[in-house]
């Protein structure tokens, strides 16, 4: 199963676009969540789910596809799934402004994190069976961060 | 390890109670009570200690009233040491009504944000007493520290 996440806040009509346009070349469910009550053909979509309901959906998939949102990036981390993103556009009004271009640009050399701009893309990498899937690696910076809030912390 | 503090940890729903999550090692030791926006949120992620805040929009001013009434009733009754926040404007409402009741108060901005602060951290900046951004360009664009990032 192929799970497509874009968050709670925005819709983002050019993913699901995209997956319809290529799911009869795939031989695997589409659920998506897609913020929005527009469907499309050969996706089941829920415009919101429960947090545990978002859990089973993305535990259960082989690969997720989603906007690219952080809290996405850290939930394939969590449960080890490859992750494809698509960065919202703020030229096409898809966000207030270009952030996840920029989160995209970084977090497109993570392990397991793929970034496509279009349906051509997006298909090709859905039809690797074998893609790496994301993994949370310890680095200096969050050891740092968390470092500076338990000092932060134990001087209040 | 010195004194036990009561640390109260907010987040809404979504990316910023996620990168929360990333930061609880720093907990460690003291009582900690999270914060958030969304129902079912908490135990998805086996935290027990929890309360709901009624999340908010800056265009709605009935809906940020509704808002800052849930973060008074939340933080009067625990009396926290430290409020901590990675976001979004319940969060600064969080801080500002813990800073005034007595509390040391941290904002985090979210790495989501890397090429400006976010609107809420802007505000936080005039609340909290300390104010961090999860980019070195983005914490000296807007005069806050960098103290490390969650990825």
């Amino acid at each position: 199963m192929i799970f497509a996440t874009v968050g709670t806040q925005l819709p983002f009509p050019r993913l699901f676009e995209a997956l319809s346009s290529i799911a009869r070349q795939l031989d695997e469910p589409i659920l998506g969540q897609t913020a929005e009550d527009q469907t499309w053909p050969d996706l089941e979509t829920h415009r919101f789910l429960s947090p545990e309901k978002f859990g089973d959906c993305f535990q259960s998939a082989r690969v997720i596809v989603a906007h690219a949102g952080i809290g996405t990036v850290l939930s394939a981390q969590r449960w080890q799934k490859p992750l494809i993103i698509m960065p919202r556009r703020f030229d096409l009004g898809e966000h207030r402004n270009d952030h996840q271009q920029a989160t995209a640009k970084q977090v497109g050399s993570l392990t397991g994190v793929y970034v496509v701009s279009n349906a051509e893309e997006l298909g090709t990498l859905l039809k690797v069976q074998d893609l790496t899937p994301a993994s949370s690696q310890s680095s200096k910076g969050k050891s740092d961060l968390v470092d500076y809030l338990r000092n932060f912390i134990s001087a209040a | 390890m010195g004194q036990r503090k009561k640390i109260l940890a907010v987040a809404s729903g979504g990316g910023h109670w996620q990168q929360l999550m990333q930061l609880t090692d720093a907990f460690e030791g003291h009582q900690v009570r999270f914060a958030t926006t969304l129902k079912g949120l908490p135990e998805e992620f086996g935290v027990s200690d929890f309360v709901f805040l009624t999340d908010c929009n800056r265009h709605s001013v009935l809906s940020m009233a509704k808002s800052l009434t849930s973060v008074i009733f939340q933080l009067v009754k625990y009396r926290p040491d430290v409020v901590v926040s990675t976001g979004a404007l319940p969060g600064v409402m969080a801080l500002s009504v813990g800073r005034i009741l007595g509390a040391r108060t941290l904002w985090i901005d979210s790495i989501a944000n890397a090429e400006q602060m976010s609107l809420s951290g802007k505000l936080a900046k005039h609340v909290a007493h300390e104010c961090l951004c999860q980019w070195r360009h983005v914490a000296e664009a807007n005069d806050t520290a960098y103290a490390g990032a969650i990825l």
